[in-house]
Order: structure tokens, then C-alpha cells, then sequence
């Protein structure tokens, strides 16, 4: 009923609109295919800066060479396993801190801000931050930590490069997953929590009955957004492990800079952002289902 | 379209209205180009008619932004800073200006020979040299006095080995040997390839086929692993050209080898820890001392795309003349001339006071020859790089690839076996290899 409505609403409004809109739209598309058309095309371009004498149409070399490329496979699996663990990590503890910010204590203003904090520190900021303040070997706070303790330093970002970045990442979007999962929980209605509480729900129960139900909607908003941002994650990488030791780090917007910026071979660069394209669609068509269920399951 | 047609005219009139041309120059923020931006007022009231603009950048920076204004023909820069990799090939792509008409006080003779043939392609000169440098070993003569331990001038790799196992000593914060480790071609495989060289290895053979994995590359590279991983501070795959100067001067490596540029921090007192405890070495040898110790120089050239060529090469002759290194003996000590470009500096009684490094960076500069540089003939110059558009990308491969078996994370073998099958491919696909 409510759909036909709306429908019927916008179909008046078309005539008047569309020519005003039409600027706009046209501009948005301007600005948005162009770079994206420009990326087609040189994929199919052999185009290193350096060599401007070899260059001209391929075809499908600089595809066929990006997917035959070991290195390639690796940073799409890289890119996976970063945005996988990051999301985990982030939802489960953004969870916890939203139900614990939830309760009444003395402070709670000036402890919500200080959670908050990481999310407002610039990438490069934090990534910088951690390398050499935090994880350093000789100079950092936990080699300290480890040496006062008598225990060997760890040199973290060489012997756990991933899981170092994945907790730098998840440090920065914590805050973040925290927030609207604390958003989502104060429109829970505090009667239907005391009702259960009379009835004799243990505070387990309470949690996994009430809260995490009612907050199914907001933790797929949560899941959706990250998705986006975390699929582009570069500073924290180009400043902490430059994609190392080895292969580690390397993910798929990593790598596309190395082909584009210490390589010059735009053709394979723009061959991989294609696929990066195509990755991140593939994702997003996933997320939205799963989203897209929920939310359908919210109204019913 | 008219709004455009008056923007147009308003930039093209610009420089115009004020009578004064203005060149832009993009530089490294190394401490000799800080000194060399210092002195520009010097510059300006010598040449009122030129105004000079600076874009100071750190070196990677700096690179992408110069190689992408150069081949998209941008035009944003009239002097480039620029290495002995690039000018040839710049050079050969017809991007720079040839230098030629200088001033007969300028002095062309005197710039150190090697520099020289390094900025130059086919005989034409296509950049001047700001300042040049070489790679020599640095040591510590306080902890090397206490075990009974002399350093020859010219040191093998078997002695280094010794000496890193004798003088390491964590406990004591003193690790045995600090050297790269930060993957990039400019970073850890600057000094990987001089090794590899010293060895005998070579990165392809007659016919551009890739050596990565033969016999010298595994003992050269094999013996570093081993190295940085008993006898190195921890987080080596972090640690570049800057991470090891401080290390060094900070008092914790008892050896390191690289660029002699770092010398004159290292001997001066005010940035220096170590200052009265440093001596120099050549850089050690193994098999064949070509190739063991690199040849690199940061040097000033014109873009085929500048429109203010003339005043771009008034200032280019100023900033690498005999008066300009006597401005900086004068102004700021002479432990800071910049060096490795003139005979005429090793000459000068002042710098050889004041530079006790002087006699080994000149040696080593001297004895540093590009189009030899290993025991194999090879189809490319460069020692610390191969002189080819592909370098770039096959250098960064490879240092990713080492770091990887430093960390730890693939052995020696499989490794170096990836690293060779990646370099292949890149030889492939620019049309060396069939």
C-alpha cells in the first residue's frame, strides 16, 4: 500500500522536476564516470610513464596478466581477511562498549568523548603513532612494557604484520561501530526491558533476547558502512608496513598504488582498480541482501 | 567561453605585469638542499631578475611527483632534482634539456669524472651534479680499540662477518651490523644489489635473462639473512637509509654501510652521539671488488616543458659552481660543503681539515664504475640499480620479496624463486624477453 503511494506521488512530481534536476544529474554523472571511463580505457592500454616509446591497445594483456599474477590473488585475499577481521573485531566490541556507555555511572559524558577520540585521529596520524610509539622494537611502549617485564620485545609489524594492522584499523572504527550501535539501543524502550527484568530475565538474557534483536537493523548499517570505508584502507598500510614483510599487508588498493606510483605501469594499475571495481559490487551486493532481509524482517 | 578566454589571458599576463621571472624548483629534503634553499637570497641579489620558488618533498614523494609531471608533460616545475637513474633515461626519452654553453669559469673539467659520465647519455650532458655520493662502512672505533680489532682500508665481507659476530652485544644495546631493510629499489636494494655485485652475481645475463636465483644471488642474499637476523637490531624490515643513520648515531650499531653522504652527520658533533668515535672504511669485498660500493648523485636538470630555460640555467650553474661550495665552506662550516662533485673541494686544505672522510668518499667515488659492475660482463649500467625504464617496478618486487625471507615469511629458496619469476614477467611484458 505504502509503496504504491509513494509511487504514485513521484510520478506527479516528475514533469516539474526533472528538468531542474537535470544539471545536477548530468554533473554528478560527469564527475563520477569520467575518472571511471578513463580507468577503462587505459586498462586496455599498454602505458608505462617511464617508456613512452611502448605504447598502444593490448587488449586483454594487462587483465590477463593482473589474474595470472600470484601477487594479485594475494592482496585480494589480503583485502578480505583485513576487512573481515576488522569488521569482527569492531561490531563485537562496539557492541560491548554501546551496552556498557548504555548504563548510568558518574563520568559517562567525559567517557563517552574519550572512546570516541580514535575515530577523529587522521589515518596517517594513528598509523604513525603506532609504528613508532607503540609497536617500535627498541624505542616503542610495549618493547618497554615487555623489557620491564623481562620478557624479548616483539617486533610487531615484522612477525604479526596483519593482525598489527588489523588492530591499528579496528582501534580507528571502534568508536565508530560504537556510536550508532549506542544510537540505535536508546531508542530501545526501557519498559520492555523492566518487563523482562520482572519476568525474570537474567541480564544474559536480557541481552540476547532484547537488545541484540532490536539492534539487527542498526548492526547491518554498521556491517554495510565499514564495508565501504574498509575496502579502500590505505594510509594506515602505506605508513606502517608498506604492504610487508613480504607480501602481508599487500591488499588490493596497496597494490594498485605500487602499479601506479612506484611502477608507472598505469595500463596493469588501471587493470587492477577495474577489478577492485568488481570486487568491492560483488561485496556490496552481499551486504545489501543480508541488509535488505533484515530490514524486511524489522517491519514484519 | 568568454570567462575562459579572460582567465587565459589574465594567467598568460600574469608573469608579465610583474617583469621578474619566477622558476619553480622541486627538491629533496635532504640537509644539503635545506642549506642550498637557505642560501637563495645570495642567489636573488646576484640575479635581480629572477625570483625562485621552492617545493621541498621527502625523496618517494618527490619522485612520484617529478616522473608524473615529466611524462604527462605538465610543466608545473623548471628545475628538477633528479638521480643518476633518471638522467639517462630522461635524457634518451628527450624529456630534458641538454646542458651545454657554460660559462668557461664554471669549470666542466673539474667535476669528479664518474658523476659526470652518470648524468650523461650518448656523450651529452643532461644534468649537473648537486652533490654525489658513493657507499663505504662505518664503524666504531671505541668498541673495535677494546677487542684488539684493526679495520683495513679496504675490509672483505669474511672480516665484516667476524667482526658483526664479535661485537654484537644486545644486552649492551649494541647490535653487531645495521643495514636496510625497508623494501624499494632506492631503499634495501641499493645496498643488496652492491652485495650481490661484491659476490659476483649479477641481475641478468648477457641476454636480459634474470640471475635471481643462481648460485651467487643465494650465497649474497643468504649471508645477509643471516646477518641482519643474529647480528642486526630488531625490525630491520623497517629500517631505511634514515632509521639506520639514527640507529648509528644514536651509538647502537657498531658497523654500517651505506651512502657516504651520511658521513658529515655522523662526524658532526651537534647531530652525533658518536662524532669523535666513527672511522670509515671502504665498503667490504667478497669476490670481486667491482660493485661493491654504489655510485649515486643528486643532481639539478631542466624539463623539456619549462618555458624559462635561460634563467632555470643560470641558477642550475649557480647551485653547483665553485663559489656556491665555498658559500656553504664560508656560511655553514666546511664539514657540510656538499660533496662528491668537484676535485677542486678534495683539493681544498679547509675541507680536508675539517672532512676526515674526505680521502675514502673520494676513493670510493673514483673507483665506482657503472658499466662494470660486477666480475660478468652485463647489458645494463648502474650499479646499485640497472639503467633501464623497468627498473622501478622490478627493484620494488624484489625488495618486498627479501623482506618477506628476513620476516621470516618464505625461505631463501622459494623467495628468491618468486622474485625471479616476477622479474621475468615484468622483462616479458616490456618486450627484453621472448
Amino acid at each position: 500500500m505504502t509503496f504504491s503511494l509513494t509511487r504514485k506521488k513521484t510520478y506527479s512530481l516528475r514533469p516539474n522536476t526533472f528538468w531542474l534536476l537535470a544539471p545536477a544529474v548530468l554533473l554528478l554523472i560527469l564527475w563520477t564516470q569520467i575518472p571511471f571511463v578513463l580507468t577503462l580505457y587505459h586498462s586496455f592500454r599498454r602505458f608505462n610513464l617511464l617508456n613512452p616509446e611502448r605504447q598502444g591497445f593490448v587488449g586483454l594483456e594487462n587483465f590477463h596478466s593482473q589474474l595470472t599474477d600470484p601477487i594479485f590473488w594475494t592482496a585480494v585475499q589480503n583485502t578480505l581477511v583485513l576487512v573481515g577481521s576488522v569488521l569482527f573485531v569492531t561490531v563485537v566490541l562496539g557492541l560491548v562498549l554501546a551496552v556498557l556507555f548504555y548504563q548510568d555511572f558518574p563520568g559517562r559524558p567525559l567517557a563517552r568523548t574519550l572512546v570516541i577520540s580514535p575515530f577523529f585521529v587522521m589515518p596517517v596520524v594513528s598509523a604513525l603513532i603506532w609504528k613508532n610509539m607503540l609497536m617500535h622494537p627498541v624505542y616503542g611502549l610495549f618493547a618497554w612494557i615487555a623489557e620491564r617485564l623481562g620478557r624479548e620485545p616483539i617486533d610487531w609489524l615484522a612477525a604479526y604484520p596483519m593482525p598489527s594492522i588489523v588492530l591499528m584499523v579496528a582501534w580507528q572504527w571502534t568508536p565508530f561501530a560504537m556510536l550508532l550501535i549506542l544510537t540505535g539501543l536508546q531508542s530501545l524502550s526501557r519498559e520492555q526491558l523492566e518487563a523482562a527484568k520482572i519476568d525474570g530475565a537474567n541480564a544474559w538474557q536480557e541481552f540476547r533476547f532484547i537488545i541484540v534483536p532490536h539492534l539487527a537493523q542498526t548492526l547491518s548499517v554498521v556491517v554495510m558502512l565499514e564495508t565501504i570505508f574498509l575496502l579502500t584502507i590505505f594510509a594506515e598500510i602505506y605508513a606502517s608496513t608498506s604492504g610487508g614483510p613480504g607480501l602481508a599487508t599487500t591488499t588490493l588498493p596497496y597494490l594498485i598504488y605500487l602499479k601506479a606510483f612506484g611502477e608507472y605501469r598505469i595500463g596493469v594499475a588501471a587493470a587492477g582498480a577495474v577489478f577492485a571495481v568488481i570486487l568491492a559490487n560483488i561485496v556490496a551486493i552481499f551486504v545489501l541482501r543480508m541488509i535488505g532481509r533484515n530490514l524486511q524482517g524489522g517491519r514484519a | 567561453m568568454r570567462l575562459w578566454k579572460l582567465f587565459a589571458l589574465s594567467l598568460a599576463l600574469g608573469p608579465l605585469a610583474l617583469a621578474q621571472t619566477t622558476i619553480t624548483i622541486a627538491t629533496v629534503n635532504n640537509p644539503d638542499m635545506i642549506t642550498m634553499q637557505k642560501l637563495t637570497p645570495e642567489f636573488e641579489k646576484a640575479n635581480p631578475g629572477i625570483k625562485v620558488n621552492w617545493v621541498v618533498l621527502p625523496e618517494n614523494e618527490l619522485r612520484q611527483k617529478v616522473t608524473t609531471d615529466i611524462a604527462t608533460n605538465a610543466g608545473s616545475y623548471d628545475i628538477l632534482t633528479i638521480g643518476t637513474y633518471e638522467a639517462p633515461i630522461w635524457g634518451k626519452n628527450g624529456w630534458l634539456v641538454e646542458i651545454s654553453g657554460l660559462p668557461a669559469s664554471y669549470d666542466l673539467e673539474d667535476i669528479i669524472k664518474p658523476v659526470r659520465a652518470g648524468l650523461s647519455y650518448q656523450g651529452k650532458l643532461y644534468a649537473l651534479p648537486f652533490y654525489a655520493e658513493s657507499s663505504m662502512l662505518y664503524y666504531r672505533k671505541d668498541l673495535f680499540a677494546a677487542r684488539n680489532l684493526t679495520v683495513p682500508a679496504q675490509p672483505t665481507w669474511t672480516q665484516a662477518i667476524n667482526w658483526a659476530r664479535t661485537l654484537h652485544n644486545p644486552s649492551a644495546g649494541v647490535y653487531g651490523i645495521c643495514l636496510r631493510g625497508l623494501p624499494g629499489w632506492g631503499e634495501n636494494m641499493a645496498f643488496l644489489s652492491t652485495l650481490v655485485n661484491t659476490y659476483g652475481g649479477r641481475w641478468f645475463d648477457e641476454n636480459w635473462r634474470p640471475q635471481l636465483t643462481s648460485p651467487e644471488w643465494k650465497r649474497a642474499i643468504g649471508q645477509y639473512v643471516e646477518l641482519v637476523t643474529k647480528y642486526g637490531p630488531p625490525g630491520v624490515t623497517g629500517n631505511g637509509f634514515t632509521e639506520n643513520l639514527t640507529l648509528m648515531a644514536e651509538g647502537k650499531c657498531a658497523m654500517w654501510i651505506d651512502a657516504t653522504v651520511a658521513a658529515g652527520y655522523l662526524a658532526n658533533p651537534k647531530t652525533s652521539k658518536v662524532a669523535d668515535k666513527i672511522g670509515f672504511a671502504k665498503a667490504p669485498v667478497a669476490t670481486t671488488p667491482n660493485g661493491s660500493h654504489w655510485l649515486w648523485s643528486w643532481a639539478l636538470a631542466i624539463p623539456k616543458s619549462s618555458k624559462k630555460v635561460e634563467a632555470a640555467k643560470t641558477f642550475i650553474t649557480w647551485a653547483t659552481s665553485k663559489e656556491y661550495i665555498a658559500l656553504v665552506g664560508r656560511t655553514q662550516g666546511w664539514v657540510s660543503a656538499p660533496p662528491g662533485t668537484r676535485y677542486s673541494t678534495y683539493a681544498n686544505p679547509e675541507y680536508q681539515r675539517a672532512a676526515a672522510f674526505a680521502k675514502t668518499v673520494l676513493d670510493s667515488i673514483n673507483t665506482a664504475d657503472p658499466t662494470k659492475p660486477t666480475l660478468k660482463p652485463v647489458p645494463y649500467t648502474g650499479i646499485q640499480f640497472v639503467g633501464i625504464p623497468e627498473f622501478q617496478a622490478i627493484g620494488t618486487q624484489v625488495g618486498q620479496f627479501i623482506a618477506g625471507i628476513v620476516a621470516g615469511r618464505t625461505s631463501l629458496d622459494a623467495g628468491l624463486a618468486q622474485a625471479q619469476a616476477a622479474t621475468e614477467k615484468i622483462m616479458k611484458e616490456a618486450g627484453y624477453l621472448k
